[in-house]
């Protein structure tokens, strides 16, 4: 029971990794852009929340109406006045900004918010669980792992039956022919970083409420975020949950064998599964 | 003569940093069709690039009824009313037929030109409708990309190398089709290889030679000397 309970906790877990990782996921897919500065970016929403939080006295979940829209606000304009410019045939200088952006986002926080460890107080969610079939499951995990099943099923919709999709998916095939369909490829940019920034505040907060954080933890969810979209396989937003899953378990099983071993595990069956599958296990069939 | 509704006069335009183009003086009337034809590197690909804008040049070298359009970028060219059937098809490979269609209208620019209109021109793209674009024949690409193209209702529709790649036959059925579409009364700009099919649809024909105009009059009356000349640039 206890290994079926490991396994359980992993896959519920495995939705919060979903959450960091599709963000990343979106962002590569459209406009082939790796973002160093994702995982600083929820800490960042992760901030904001605790601020709203504490400023307005809301309950944390309630602070996303205001955290989300703020997060979506700042990639766009973020992608409008910076990142559009890094953007070209060549991967580095995207890469090196958004690494100097992540240097920056700590720096701030660090500023602001001091490197003491926060958490948000979200009240009975903390701690409510429920018993299902002798296994005593937390409330707010099942609620991370039914938001990130949700978002993702958005996110799916959003891609293959909006118009919106079809610019992300036009775009990413080809950005010049898209310009001449009337596309302005870095407002569509701008839409698709505004997107992925709402779903790393979802991300930040449900983190927020689950466990302590500081300015310095962003690192390590980019490295989740990471791992779980090459282990589902880029470009398939389903497989980056099944990766967030697959990542959350060997944590969990790891963590069981013994306490020390659960990053490690994690990394493990990470570095498995690109030896054996490079390009991850649901990679996307076209394109 | 007709008022022009697009003018481009001495276009100096660069292909990468070499430069494609120097002092060309275009112009295509209400409801012309234009040809250009041209060797390889005559510079033809790099013209539609500078009408369509999908590369910048001084402003004022590219007019659209009367406004310089030369330095906008190809999306704002794309608002005003000319589209492009790019050379290769490139259709969008994530995209269905329909999609591809679709995205070629999402300006909502008014005009004749519907999925309905398209299908009706083109009945195989309906039975196809739903499939990816790239499992189409080369053929049926080149529809969709037409199609794509007049989905956005253009008052200038640009041909690049529409027969390259296809079979005789396919390019046949490609110009039969054309003066349905170009009846309209839009106006049209065809780069062709094929120096037959070009003067037998357009009504004046520019040849480019290294980048410079070597040759212009209409279609139905330049020799087959004069083209020689113009194309090749030997007496």
């Amino acid at each position: 029971m206890d290994w079926l309970n490991a396994i359980v906790q992993g896959t519920l877990l495995g939705g919060l990794y979903a959450l960091f990782a599709a963000g990343l996921s979106l962002i590569f897919g459209v406009m082939r852009l790796v973002n160093i500065a994702h995982g600083d970016m929820i800490i960042l929403a992760a901030y904001l929340g605790l601020s709203v939080t504490t400023l307005l006295g809301l309950h944390p979940l309630i602070a996303l109406i205001l955290v989300v829209p703020c997060m979506a606000l700042f990639g766009y304009v973020l992608q409008r006045g910076i990142l559009n410019q890094t953007l070209g045939a060549d991967l580095l200088p995207p890469l090196l900004v958004t690494f100097g952006l992540s240097v920056i986002i700590q720096n701030a926080l660090l500023e602001v918010y001091t490197a003491d460890p926060q958490k948000m107080d979200a009240g009975v969610l903390e701690t409510a669980s429920v018993a299902m079939g002798g296994l005593s499951l937390g409330v707010l995990p099942i609620l991370t792992f039914a938001v990130a099943v949700v978002v993702i099923a958005c996110l799916q919709w959003t891609f293959y039956k909006t118009a919106l999709g079809r610019a992300f998916r036009a775009v990413s095939d080809n950005q010049e022919i898209a310009q001449l369909m009337g596309l302005n490829r870095r407002h569509v940019f701008g839409v698709a970083m505004a997107l992925a920034l709402g779903v790393s505040a979802i991300a930040g907060i449900l983190l927020g409420i689950r466990t302590s954080f500081d300015p310095s933890i962003g690192g390590g969810r980019l490295i989740f975020g990471f791992e779980a979209v090459i282990i589902g396989g880029l470009g398939n937003l389903w497989g980056t949950l099944a990766g967030g899953v697959i990542l959350g378990i060997s944590q969990t099983l790891g963590a069981k064998i013994d306490p020390g071993w659960q990053l490690l595990s994690g990394h493990i069956a990470f570095l498995v599964i690109l030896a054996v599958r490079p390009n991850g296990l649901f990679p996307r069939v076209s394109g | 003569m007709p008022k022009p509704i697009l003018n481009i006069s001495g276009l100096d335009a660069f292909y990468g940093d070499f430069q494609a183009l120097y002092g060309v003086d275009v112009s295509v009337a209400e409801g012309e069709v234009l040809a250009i034809i041209g060797a390889n590197g005559a510079g033809k690909t790099t013209l539609m690039r500078s009408i369509s804008g999908l590369s910048q040049n001084k402003a004022e070298m590219v007019k659209y009824r009367g406004e310089a359009i030369g330095a906008l970028r190809a999306d704002a060219v794309a608002s005003k009313g000319i589209a492009l059937v790019p050379e290769g098809r490139q259709l969008f490979p994530s995209l269905s037929v329909e999609e591809n269609l679709i995205i070629g209208g999402q300006m909502g620019r008014k005009g004749p030109w519907s999925l309905d209109a398209v299908y009706k021109l083109f009945p195989i793209l309906s039975e196809r409708r739903a499939q990816q674009s790239t499992s189409l024949s080369g053929g049926q690409q080149q529809m969709v990309a037409i199609g794509r193209a007049l989905m956005s209702n253009p008052d200038l529709i640009l041909f690049d190398e529409i027969s390259l790649g296809l079979a005789p036959i396919i390019i046949k059925d490609i110009y039969d089709a054309l003066p349905g579409i170009i009846g309209e009364g839009m106006s049209a700009l065809i780069v062709e290889q094929d120096i037959t099919k070009a003067l037998s649809v357009s009504s004046r024909v520019y040849c480019l030679q290294e980048g410079r105009v070597s040759l212009e009059g209409p279609s139905s009356t330049v020799s087959r000397e004069d083209i020689s000349r113009a194309y090749f640039g030997i007496e």
